[in-house]
């Protein structure tokens, strides 16, 4: 990046650490930080989004509908998570190569399981062969994205629902008495209540979600823990900057990270928390000095 | 006209699918120096990355390297996420019953023990640190020592240091630079260990045809001195084949 790091070997002090830290590899530590906020911020909102579709179908009129919602929330919530992170993209990417397979390749007679092998033909691999790396990087973050929101969707499921069920019954009472219909009952009292049970929930799920990232190394995803523990590890004279072990500092920047994104987080709920009672008849309101 | 334009199209369209190379997915480790590692550029680097390339030139392939963990190496192989492993993988029946290897192209080595300066040969029959599913830790396990296992060879050496482990149990040539340039903290103790039938590709046992091209470039490059060279290059052993 600097010109004096051509030759790392003269370098001493303070110049060594600024071309240190500016190597092409740290960028990629300093890169795979985003990745962790980008997989954050796209599968919190799934993550809601299924929770609700959870929540709803457990609730639904209509009995199959009804044990899909259920079979869904307890079967994710009984498997450990991590069982579940392995096995979804595994699971998720052969069956989509296996189908791929069997379309665009009939010719093929030979089974796909051989032995220990999984074949599939090359028109079928996804991403292909022959597709750029960082195709296959997107694809598994992808995977990745979908087995975190599949996982914490049922957790987000169960929350909105016990949080649909806490709005007093009165209050629905009063609105059907009002005339409203049930898609105005739901968008004017029973959503806007529902967020005030439900919130303290969700807010568990997000830090909860932010500390499982680093299961993404799990993954085969370079994350934060890789670039940590890759970096941090000692270094010979095969490397341009050799250095002993130095995980720790590492560790400790990843220590730091996780605070600063939780503290700002509580600090989000709080002003959520307040925001989402402001106007209603509940103890927490009144407790947080706003409302009445 | 019209049978020249077809013809010229036909072997345009021959020439052109003679020149689209087949992509082959190279994988390793990416920790475990001087074979394979992530030099300070963020690229994977090493004796392994130099040979596999030459490799691929040699057999008429386009290569991308991609880095798996070591523990899930095969698992990710045999489910087709890339197409050859490359990562100091000695030849072993243990291994051969769920992949195939190429011929070797790295001879049989030697693994050795190093353990803190002060301590004396017997801390090899104590806790031995080795990389999990890697010869050395069958070994160990095997061995009357207690074999404490890591996910990567780095660990194992920070191991000794912190003394979490008496010694730890690796191949020489990964662990002969860490000693050399450790300022007298590490040394080698106990005897040298021969172990393996030297380091070949992986590949599933399925790609025969792919096997039998890098096989044939191996045979090529033992035969005129590349390999030797790169040997000399990476390890500073000299004549290895």
């Amino acid at each position: 990046m600097f010109e004096m790091c051509a030759d790392p070997k003269v370098l001493a002090g303070l110049d060594w650490f600024a071309c240190y830290l500016t190597t092409p590899k740290h960028f990629q530590f300093y890169f795979s930080f985003l990745v962790v906020l980008t997989l954050i911020f796209i599968t919190a909102p799934i993550v809601l989004a299924l929770g609700f579709l959870g929540a709803f179908a457990r609730r639904a009129a209509f009995a199959p509908l009804r044990l899909v919602g259920h079979a869904y929330t307890s079967m994710v919530r009984g498997v450990p998570d991590i069982v579940f992170f392995l096995f979804v993209p595994i699971a998720l990417d052969q069956a989509l190569e296996y189908v791929r397979h069997r379309v665009l390749c009939p010719e093929v007679t030979e089974p796909v399981y051989r032995g220990n092998d999984f074949v599939v033909c090359a028109a079928a691999k996804l991403p292909l062969s022959s597709a750029p790396q960082w195709i296959h990087e997107v694809y598994g973050f992808v995977l990745a994205i979908i087995a975190f929101s599949v996982v914490f969707g049922a957790f987000a499921a169960n929350t909105i629902d016990g949080a649909l069920s806490a709005v007093p019954r009165a209050q629905l009472e009063t609105a059907r008495a009002y005339g409203m219909t049930e898609r105005q009952t739901f968008r004017r009292i029973h959503l806007p209540q529902m967020w005030v049970y439900a919130l303290p929930g969700l807010s568990n799920l997000w830090m909860i979600l932010i500390k499982a990232t680093p299961l993404l190394f799990l993954l085969g995803i370079t994350d934060i823990v890789y670039w940590a523990r890759e970096l941090g590890g000692s270094k010979t004279s095969f490397f341009e900057y050799p250095h002993p072990d130095w995980r720790v500092w590492y560790f400790l920047a990843l220590l730091a990270f996780y605070l600063l994104l939780t503290w700002l987080s509580e600090k989000g709920f709080a002003w959520l928390n307040v925001r989402v009672r402001r106007g209603q008849a509940t103890i927490g309101a009144e407790v947080a000095g706003v409302g009445r | 006209m019209r049978k020249l334009v077809i013809a010229a199209l036909v072997t345009a369209v021959s020439a052109g699918s003679a020149f689209a190379q087949q992509v082959i997915r190279m994988g390793t480790e990416g920790a475990y120096e001087p074979y394979n590692f992530i030099n300070d550029k963020g690229e994977i680097d090493g004796f392994e990355r130099e040979l596999g390339d030459k490799l691929c030139e040699i057999a008429g392939y386009t290569c991308e390297w991609v880095k798996n963990d070591w523990d899930t190496i095969i698992p990710n192989l045999l489910s087709g996420n890339y197409d050859t492993i490359m990562a100091g993988m000695s030849i072993t029946d243990e291994r051969k019953e769920k992949i195939d290897f190429t011929q070797n192209y790295f001879p049989p080595a030697a693994s050795a023990y190093v353990a803190l300066a002060g301590a004396d040969d017997s801390v090899i029959n104590g806790n031995i640190a080795a990389q999990v599913n890697t010869i050395q830790s069958a070994y160990i396990a095997e061995s009357d020592a207690t074999l404490i296992e890591f996910a990567i060879a780095d660990e194992t050496v920070a191991a000794v240091r912190n003394g979490e482990a008496d010694a730890v149990f690796a191949d020489k040539d990964y662990l002969q630079k860490i000693v050399d340039e450790s300022n007298g903290e590490l040394k080698f103790v106990g005897e040298d260990v021969q172990l393996g039938g030297g380091v070949g590709m992986g590949v599933r046992k399925s790609d025969t045809e792919m096997r039998d091209k890098f096989d044939a470039a191996i045979t090529q490059l033992k035969g005129d001195g590349t390999l030797n060279a790169m040997i000399e290059k990476w390890f500073n052993i000299k004549d290895a084949f």
